[in-house]
C-alpha cells in the first residue's frame, strides 16, 4: 500500500451545548498521513487547537475498532463517511486525497439532541430496548444450553441482525429520521430464535410504541439506512418487523 | 498475611458448601437495600441485572453514553466453559487445571475452581437470553480451540462474542431498568468512594454533561470498572478505559493486587506511526487456523509470497511441538519479540511476524470439494471454497484488518505484533470478591483474582459473567445479612461532604494549572516509559529508572498540563486529565511491584530470571504469593502478602513442548 501525506480543509459543526446555536467552523490541517484513522486525524486537530489555546472538538468515540457504536460523525453528507460497512473510527485517511475539503456534522435527528459539537444523546435507543428488546429470563432459570435446538441458518440470520451496534447511523441517514432498522434488528433477532417466541408479539408492539413516543419518523422504504449501516444490517429486517407488528396487532390478546 | 476467607473442605466441595451455609437476605429486606455498581461491562451489567432480579435497588453508573458500549463489547474470540459437548476429555477439573497452569501457578485455586464450576451455567444463561452463539447444522452449539488448552471448549459468535454476550447482559439490565429496579446513570464517572465507620457507603460521581458532582449512598459498592491497560497509552483497550475507580478505591484503603501482571497479546495489528491512538487485536481464535512464521533469513525483504516453504521458520511449531501455534499468550508474545529482536521481523518496521491462513484455507477448500463431490477441482477453486469457510469464521476480523492496513489478508499473510491487552492484576479481593475495604467489592477485570500471572484466551468473558451472574448474588448477601438495620443512608453526613469537597478540589487544581502541554502529551510519555521498561521484558535497572522517570513526569504534569474549557460543562479533556493523573500514580506502583517480584511468571518476565531456553523461570520458594499493595501516600506503598497454597495443581515448570 502506497502511503502519502495530505493537507485538508475541515468544516466542522461547533455547538456549545444542546440549547446553543451551532455553526460551522473551518480548520486547515496539514501533514495528515494516509495511514491515520479519521479519528486520529481529529486527535491531531484537537492537539493543535489545545496548543493554540482553543477548545478542542467534542466527539463520541471509545473502542476505535468498530464495535462499541460510540462514534457518530456525518462526513461529507454520509453517516460514517464514504466507505461502505465502516464506522467512522475504522475509516482511514486513504479515503481522502490532498486538498480535499471535508465537512463533518453530528447525527441530525430531533430524537438525538446535540450534547456538544459532534456529540449527540442517543438515550432514545436504550429506552426502546427497555420497552421489550430482551427475553424475560432471570439469572439461574436457564436449562442446559444444548436443550434448545436452533437450525443453523436461522441462528446465522439472528446473528446477522444481532450484529447491530446501536450507533444511530440508520437514523442519521434517513430523510425521515426513522429508527426502523435499529428496532427491526432487535425484533428480528429474537423473533427468529425459539427463546424469543413467548414475548414475540408484545415485543414488536411495545418497541414500536416506544419508537413512536421518541418521535422517530416513519419508514418509507428508501433504504438509506441499509446503505449506510456500518454492520450491513439488512432491509429485510424491516420487512420482518412490519410483518411482526401487523400480525401481532391482529392476534395479540391482552 | 492476608486472609482470603477460602472455605474449608475439599476443593470441589468448597463452593457448594459455601452456598449451602452463607447468610441470606429475605426479599422484603432486599427491597430496602441500595447497591451501587460502577461500570456496565460483562461483570457490571450481569451483576446489576442479577441483583435487581433478586429485589435489591440498584444504581448503575457508566461513563459511556449507554451501558451497551462498555469495552467488553470488543472481546472477539469466545468464552470458555467446561461443557464437554465435544466429548474430547474436558471437565470442570481440566478447565480449572488449565487456568491455574496457564496463569503460571500464581492464581488462587479456590477461586479458579469455582469459576470452572459455574462456567457451564453461563452458557446456559446466555443462550436463554437469546445470545446467537455459532451452531452446527444439527442445531447444537459449536466450539473452537483457544491457546493453552488441548480441548475445544470455546463458545463463540463469529469474532464478536463479547458484543453478543454484553448485549445479552445489557438487555437483562435494560429490562430491570424498565421495571424500576435499576436506576441507570450514563455519562457519569465515579470519582471517589465514601467510607463511613470503615465501610464503603457510597460514591461521589460527576455528571459528565453538566459537570455537577453528585453524592450517592448504598449498602454496598461494586466496582466493575475493567482493567488498566491504558497506562501504556497504546493498548487494545477502548480510549476511555481507565483505572480511576479502582485507583480511588486504592487511595481509600483497598489493596491493589499484583499490579505488574500485564497481558501482552501476541496477535495485534502493528503500530503504523506516531499518530497511533490505539491498537487493534486480531483474535486469538485466528491461531486456530493461522500459522505464525518469519523468514529463516535475517532482514529478508522479499514479499511473503516469494519466500518458499523451506525458507520459512514456523517458530512456534518448532519450539513448542505439542501446542504449536496455540501456546498461551505470554509464551507466544515473547517468542515473537525474540524473533524480531534477533532481526527476523517483517514489514517496514521489522516489528512484526506473519500470521498466514493459506495452509488452512487450502485444507478447508479440499474438505468442501470433497463434501460437494467436485472432481478435478483446480487450485483456484479449492482456495475460493476455503476462503468462504474462513470468511464465515472470521470475516469481521479480516475486514477490520483490511480497513486498517489497506491489505487483503485473504491474499497476503497478516502482519502482527504483540500489544498490551489485559491486566491480570487489580483490586485484591477475598473469596467473596470483597476488597480490603468492608462493603466494597471488585468484579471482573477490575479484580486480580482468577488468572494468576497470565490469562488464557476466552477466560475474561467467563470470569466477568461468573462474578456478576453467579458469585456476587451469593457472597454479597452474606455481608448484607448483617447490615439489615442500615437503611436510607443520608448523603449529607460529614463523610460525604468531605469526599465531595476533596473531589472538587482535585478538579479545581487540574483546571487552574493552565500549563502548556496537553493531557495526551503526558499520557504518551508515560506509555513510553511503561512499554520500554515495564513491558514485555523487565529488569532491575530499567524498573528503577522508570520509577524515577514517572515521579518526574507526574510532578511535571501537575505543573504544566493544560485542560481547556471549564469544569461545569461536557469536557472530555478534563475527564482524560483525571484519568491520566491516576495512571501516573498506578504506573509507579506497577514498577514497584515488578521490581519486588524477582522472578519471571506468566506475563511478568524478569530478564534476570529465565531458563537456558529463554522461558520464564519462577521462584516458588520466595514468590508463591499475591502481592497486595496498600497505599500509604504518594510513592509510598506497603506490601501485604497472601500466600498461595496449591492442593491440586502442583507447581511445575510450565511446558507446552
Amino acid at each position: 500500500m502506497e502511503h502519502y501525506n495530505m493537507n485538508l480543509t475541515l468544516k466542522v459543526w461547533r455547538q456549545k451545548n444542546t440549547d446553543a446555536q451551532g455553526k460551522f467552523e473551518t480548520y486547515p490541517v496539514s501533514g495528515i498521513s494516509s495511514e491515520m484513522s479519521f479519528l486520529e486525524m481529529f486527535d491531531v486537530l484537537n492537539e493543535k487547537l489545545i496548543n493554540e489555546g482553543k477548545e478542542p472538538i467534542a466527539f463520541d468515540h471509545d473502542c476505535r475498532e468498530g464495535i462499541c457504536g460510540a462514534c457518530s460523525m456525518h462526513i461529507n453528507g454520509r453517516a460514517h463517511g464514504p466507505w461502505a460497512a465502516t464506522t467512522t473510527c475504522q475509516l482511514h485517511m486513504r479515503a481522502f486525497k490532498d486538498g480535499d475539503t471535508v465537512t463533518v456534522e453530528p447525527w441530525r435527528a430531533a430524537s438525538f439532541p446535540v450534547v456538544k459539537d459532534l456529540t449527540v444523546d442517543r438515550g432514545a435507543f436504550d429506552r426502546i430496548i427497555e420497552a421489550g428488546g430482551y427475553v424475560s429470563v432471570n439469572t439461574g432459570n436457564a436449562q442446559d444450553a444444548n436443550s434448545i435446538l436452533v437450525p443453523k441458518d436461522q441462528s446465522d440470520e439472528a446473528f446477522a441482525a444481532a450484529a447491530c451496534i446501536g450507533c444511530g447511523a440508520c437514523v442519521a441517514a434517513c430523510k425521515n429520521s426513522s429508527a426502523m432498522l435499529f428496532v427491526s434488528a432487535k425484533v428480528s433477532q429474537l423473533a427468529l430464535l425459539p427463546q424469543g417466541q413467548p414475548e414475540r408479539k408484545s415485543r414488536a408492539l411495545n418497541m414500536i410504541a416506544q419508537m413512536d413516543k421518541e418521535m422517530f419518523g416513519s419508514c418509507t422504504n428508501t433504504g438509506a439506512c441499509e446503505a449506510e449501516c456500518p454492520k450491513e444490517i439488512s432491509l429485510t429486517n424491516i420487512a420482518r418487523l412490519n410483518r411482526e407488528f401487523i400480525s401481532a396487532g391482529f392476534t395479540y390478546e391482552k | 498475611m492476608l486472609d482470603s476467607k477460602i472455605p474449608k473442605g475439599s476443593l470441589g466441595a468448597k463452593w457448594e458448601d459455601y452456598k449451602g451455609h452463607c447468610k441470606l437476605v429475605n426479599p422484603a429486606n432486599k427491597r430496602n437495600m441500595e447497591i451501587i455498581i460502577v461500570g456496565t461491562g460483562l461483570a457490571g451489567a450481569s451483576a446489576a441485572a442479577s441483583l435487581a432480579e433478586l429485589g435489591y435497588k440498584v444504581k448503575a453508573f457508566c461513563f459511556q453514553d449507554s451501558p451497551r458500549r462498555a469495552h467488553s463489547i470488543a472481546a472477539q474470540g469466545g468464552i470458555n466453559a467446561a461443557k464437554n459437548y465435544q466429548n474430547d476429555g474436558d471437565s470442570v477439573f481440566r478447565l480449572f487445571y488449565d487456568t491455574v497452569k496457564g496463569g503460571d501457578y500464581r492464581a488462587r485455586e479456590a477461586n479458579v475452581h469455582r469459576l470452572a464450576e459455574v462456567s457451564g451455567n453461563i452458557i446456559d444463561q446466555c443462550v436463554a437470553q437469546g445470545v446467537p452463539f455459532a451452531r452446527e447444522y444439527g442445531g447444537l452449539l459449536s466450539n473452537r480451540s483457544f491457546g493453552g488448552t488441548q480441548v475445544q471448549r470455546t463458545f463463540y459468535a463469529a469474532g464478536q462474542t463479547g458484543q453478543q454476550l454484553l448485549l445479552g447482559a445489557y438487555s437483562a439490565l435494560e429490562r430491570q431498568i424498565a421495571l424500576g429496579n435499576v436506576t441507570m446513570y450514563s455519562r457519569h464517572e465515579m470519582l471517589d468512594i465514601v467510607k463511613i465507620d470503615g465501610k464503603a457507603r457510597g460514591i461521589i460521581a460527576r455528571d459528565l454533561i453538566t459537570g455537577k458532582l453528585e453524592r450517592h449512598s448504598g449498602n454496598a459498592v461494586l466496582l466493575c470498572s475493567g482493567g488498566y491497560g491504558n497506562v501504556f497509552y497504546l493498548s487494545t483497550n477502548a480510549m476511555g478505559s481507565n483505572v480511576t475507580a479502582a485507583w480511588k478505591a486504592t487511595r481509600k484503603g483497598a489493596f491493589f493486587g499484583n499490579p505488574c501482571y500485564t497481558q501482552i497479546h501476541p496477535t495485534c495489528i502493528p503500530v503504523s506511526g506516531d499518530h497511533q491512538s490505539k491498537l487493534t487485536l486480531m483474535s486469538e481464535s485466528l491461531r486456530n487456523d493461522g500459522r505464525i512464521w518469519v523468514p529463516k533469513k535475517q532482514n529478508d525483504n522479499r514479499k511473503p509470497s516469494d519466500i518458499p516453504e523451506n525458507e520459512r521458520d514456523y517458530y512456534l511449531e518448532r519450539r513448542y511441538p505439542a501446542f504449536g501455534n496455540l501456546v498461551p499468550r505470554d509464551v507466544a508474545s515473547r517468542a515473537a519479540k525474540e524473533r524480531c529482536d534477533a532481526g527476523y521481523g517483517v514489514g517496514s518496521s521489522k516489528q512484526a511476524v506473519y500470521l498466514d491462513f493459506a495452509f488452512n484455507m487450502e485444507r478447508y477448500g479440499k474438505i468442501e470439494v470433497s463434501k460437494r463431490q467436485i472432481s478435478n477441482a483446480s487450485h483456484e477453486e479449492i482456495m475460493k471454497l476455503g476462503k468462504e469457510v474462513v470468511a464465515e469464521k472470521y470475516g469481521n476480523l479480516f475486514d477490520m484488518y483490511a480497513k486498517i492496513t489497506g491489505e487483503d489478508p485473504y491474499a497476503v499473510p497478516m502482519r502482527i505484533y504483540p500489544a498490551v491487552h489485559y491486566t491480570m492484576g487489580g483490586l485484591w479481593v477475598d473469596y467473596e470478591l470483597m476488597t480490603s475495604v468492608t462493603g466494597l467489592y471488585a468484579l471482573g477485570e477490575a479484580n486480580f483474582s482468577d488468572h494468576g500471572a497470565n490469562r488464557l484466551g476466552a477466560s475474561a468473558l467467563m470470569q466477568g459473567l461468573a462474578d456478576g451472574y453467579f458469585v456476587i448474588p451469593y457472597t454479597m448477601g452474606n455481608y448484607l445479612a448483617d447490615d439489615l438495620k442500615t437503611k436510607d443512608i443520608p448523603t449529607d453526613s460529614p463523610e460525604f461532604v468531605e469526599a465531595e469537597k476533596a473531589v472538587q478540589a482535585d478538579i479545581d487544581k487540574l483546571m487552574n494549572i493552565k500549563g502548556t502541554k496537553s493531557v495526551d502529551h503526558f499520557h504518551k510519555a508515560l506509555g513510553k516509559i511503561m512499554w520500554d521498561k515495564c513491558g514485555m521484558a523487565r529488569n532491575e535497572k530499567g524498573l528503577k529508572e522508570a520509577i524515577v522517570e514517572i515521579q518526574q513526569l507526574r510532578a511535571e504534569f501537575w505543573k504544566d498540563v493544560r485542560v481547556p474549557g471549564t469544569a461545569n460543562e461536557f469536557n472530555p479533556e478534563l475527564e482524560k486529565a483525571g484519568r491520566v493523573a491516576d495512571f501516573l500514580e498506578l504506573g509507579e506502583l506497577m514498577c514497584v511491584d515488578a521490581l519486588n517480584r524477582r522472578e519471571s511468571c506468566g506475563g511478568h518476565f524478569r530478564e534476570e530470571s529465565q531458563t537456558d531456553e529463554g522461558e520464564a523461570l519462577r521462584n516458588d520458594n520466595e514468590f508463591s504469593y499475591v502481592a497486595a499493595w496498600e497505599y500509604k501516600g504518594p510513592s509510598q506503598f506497603e506490601l501485604h502478602k497472601e500466600e498461595l497454597v496449591f492442593e491440586e495443581c502442583k507447581p511445575t515448570q510450565r511446558s507446552y513442548k
